[in-house]
């Protein structure tokens, strides 16, 4: 039997209430959870950064978070810890390094990715098979032959091992990405500039390219990212102080035979080189997703 | 400005599996607006996309004015091409948009002002140069296109689909703008649509494919009257021509009977006279076409003859306003005419209720859903085609 409903003004309210306050509650507790999650991952960074600002001998010496004595010290003795040289030389070789990678990638990688998009030739698909089979070849086993090679050729501590092959479209995750984005582009904006008369060349540069900014900038961010970050072919390529590079030159603070390592030089200067790919990589956080969305991939 | 020749313009695609266009032949006079029409799929774009040379051709040949250009490039055709879809660039202006062909020709910067300020006053355009198309409505897009194709002063316009983007009240603004924009710089222009309003009323003269394969090509007022076959005859025209299973009977002086299902309509000498054609069918099966338009409420016309009435219920009426659509079964076999953009398997099955025909009535007609239909036939406009091959009984 159907009971009579009547409306209750007090009762709407004490259930609206009761909602609202389950939700809050769930909120908290969430939070809390990011929070703790939060802390947890970022109490190294946090440590590092009151580590650095503390006098070296207090680094390992007390347990507490907060220094009890406040110094740059650790920045003047890390920018200076290797005689006339600054660590600003270093920093000046990672950018070089860095801007003709980024130079390299975007001119060779989206030259290709037009080509296997847009253009017909033979064997397209075997090429473009082979070129996405060398992402999955290990750096390791290419290592050693490429070492010799560029041995062989007197490039070994210069940098040209690490950016010549950029011009030659070798990172073919970035030619892969660039290729997914051109073909979404509608061909008819090609055929259009075809028939209004555009070259290969006139319709790559003035209709393709611009379009393909989104992903320019993913491979640019990212190509930046990774050269910045290279410790390992850094390490190899670039023997003499003077061309060393940010993370090689990290590594000098440490003396893994046991003599004296400059810790409170090593956490200032690696907050110091943390900058650069931050501010990169707020700067073009937007163009970036933007890039990634368009590709499928978020 | 130039003359444009098809001979037996074929396209095959997969290894010869599919025939997307079979010997197509034309011949489109200078300064003319052929209008290429036809269902989804019938190898319009692609016959068009062959002409721009963004297609390669199979077999046959395109001539643009006196020049054989099967093998030259699509730039050095003289052609502009009207997408579907615009194909505006989006990172560019509207003046780039427009300047775009002529700044690749790498003309005077002056000249370039000058040509797209007059495109750009032709099509109303002024106002919007520095707007993106992305800033832009559907028709400004549209005006767009059309600016860049005729900045360039080509001998040949080529047009895709360009209206179908645009909802039905720009689509009829455009389709006369884009009609007086023709008539007006007298360009040879081969226009492709689906709709055979637009072909009707845009093309000085229609061709009509289907499966790849040119029906008739014709002026409107041709391919409305005297349609080659059942397919053009339910192609051109909306509501679509009637077509039914009939038999005529013996040719006497003052005509023929001429039955359709359990009634009858007489048809005149002068239907006769004008199709002499017909007196082969005497006694004989033929298909009968009557346009929706050629019938009429007899209350609106009591003086109509006795012999050309039909008697049936009036099953639905659509009032449009200016005219009333009327639906209502026949007793005699309706004729199936495939049309891939229609849903001929769920048509109703012949011989059940008798096939479903269609009327358009006057908008002072009184006939309402369900009451008993008397109406009219115009028996001098009756089409005829052979039962076998489909094909018009002209002659």
């Amino acid at each position: 039997m159907a009971t009579a409903r009547t409306y209750d003004p007090e009762l709407l309210r004490q259930s609206r209430m009761r909602r609202a306050n389950a939700q809050r509650l769930r909120k908290f507790g969430l939070h809390l959870i990011l929070i703790t999650l939060l802390v947890v991952m970022l109490y190294p960074v946090i440590w590092m950064v009151f580590s650095s600002l503390r006098p070296e001998a207090e680094i390992f010496g007390g347990l507490g978070l907060i220094p009890t004595t406040w110094t740059l010290e650790n920045y003047r003795t890390g920018w200076n810890l290797f005689g006339d040289k600054t660590f600003g030389l270093f920093f000046v070789n990672s950018f070089v390094i860095c801007a003709l990678a980024i130079a390299g990638n975007l001119i060779s990688c989206s030259m290709a990715a037009y080509a296997f998009a847009r253009l017909n030739f033979r064997f397209k698909w075997l090429w473009f098979s082979l070129m996405l089979g060398s992402i999955m070849l290990p750096i390791h086993a290419q290592l050693i032959p490429q070492y010799i090679f560029f041995l062989n050729i007197g490039w070994v501590n210069t940098i040209l091992p690490l950016v010549v092959p950029k011009f030659l479209a070798t990172d073919a995750f970035f030619v892969f990405l660039m290729v997914q984005f051109m073909r979404s582009l509608p061909p008819e904006l090609e055929q259009a500039a075809m028939i209004d008369g555009a070259s290969y060349w006139q319709r790559y540069w003035r209709i393709i390219l611009p379009l393909t900014v989104p992903a320019l900038v993913t491979t640019a961010v990212f190509t930046f990212i990774f050269t910045y970050n290279d410790f390992f072919s850094q390490l190899i390529y670039l023997t003499d102080i003077d061309k060393m590079t940010v993370p090689v030159a990290l590594r000098l603070f440490l003396d893994p035979s046991g003599g004296t390592s400059s810790f409170g030089g090593l956490f200032a200067m690696v907050l110091v080189s943390i900058g650069p790919v931050l501010g990169f990589f707020l700067a073009s956080q937007r163009l970036l997703v933007r890039g990634i969305a368009t590709q499928g991939f978020k | 400005m130039a003359h444009v020749t098809l001979e037996a313009l074929t396209k095959r695609y997969g290894g010869n599996a599919i025939t997307a266009v079979d010997n197509l032949s034309l011949e489109i006079e200078d300064g003319e607006f052929l209008v290429l029409v036809g269902p989804s799929g019938c190898g319009k774009s692609t016959a068009l996309r062959m002409i721009a040379g963004l297609e390669e051709i199979t077999d046959g040949a395109v001539w643009i004015g006196d020049e054989f250009v099967n093998d030259v490039h699509p730039k050095d055709r003289d052609v502009a091409m009207v997408f579907q879809n615009y194909a505006l660039y989006p990172h560019m202006s509207v003046f780039t948009n427009i300047a775009f062909p002529l700044q690749i020709a790498k003309l005077p910067k002056q000249e370039i002002r000058r040509r797209v300020d007059e495109a750009a006053r032709i099509l109303q355009l002024q106002d919007f140069l520095k707007r993106r198309p992305g800033q832009l409505s559907g028709g400004q897009r549209q005006r767009v296109a059309m600016g860049r194709a005729i900045v360039r002063d080509p001998a040949v316009f080529l047009m895709d689909e360009p209206l179908s983007n645009l909802d039905a009240k720009l689509r009829v603004q455009m389709r006369s703008e884009i009609h007086r924009l023709q008539r007006r710089l007298g360009t040879t222009t081969i226009y492709v649509t689906h709709d055979q309003v637009e072909a009707m009323t845009m093309g000085d003269r229609v061709a009509l494919l289907k499966d790849g394969v040119l029906q008739q090509v014709d002026t409107p007022a041709d391919m409305y009257n005297r349609p080659a076959n059942t397919f053009v005859a339910t192609f051109i025209g909306s509501p679509a021509m009637n077509l039914f299973h009939a038999s005529l009977g013996e040719n006497g002086d003052d005509g023929s009977r001429l039955a359709l299902g359990n009634q009858a309509l007489h048809v005149s000498k002068h239907v006769f006279d004008r199709r002499p054609g017909l007196r082969a069918y005497a006694n004989q099966p033929v298909i009968v076409g009557i346009r929706p338009e050629d019938m009429e409420d007899t209350a609106l016309v009591p003086d109509g003859a006795q012999g050309n009435r039909l008697h049936s219920k009036a099953e639905l009426v659509e009032a449009l306003g200016s005219d009333q659509i009327v639906h209502f079964a026949l007793d005699a076999q309706h004729v199936d005419v495939v049309d891939p953009d229609l849903l001929t398997d769920i048509a109703p099955e012949p011989g059940t209720e008798g096939s479903f025909c269609i009327a358009r009535f006057s908008a002072k007609s009184q006939i309402r859903n369900g009451d008993p239909l008397e109406l009219v036939v115009d028996t001098d406009r009756l089409q005829f085609f052979d039962p076998s091959s489909g094909l018009a009984i002209h002659h």
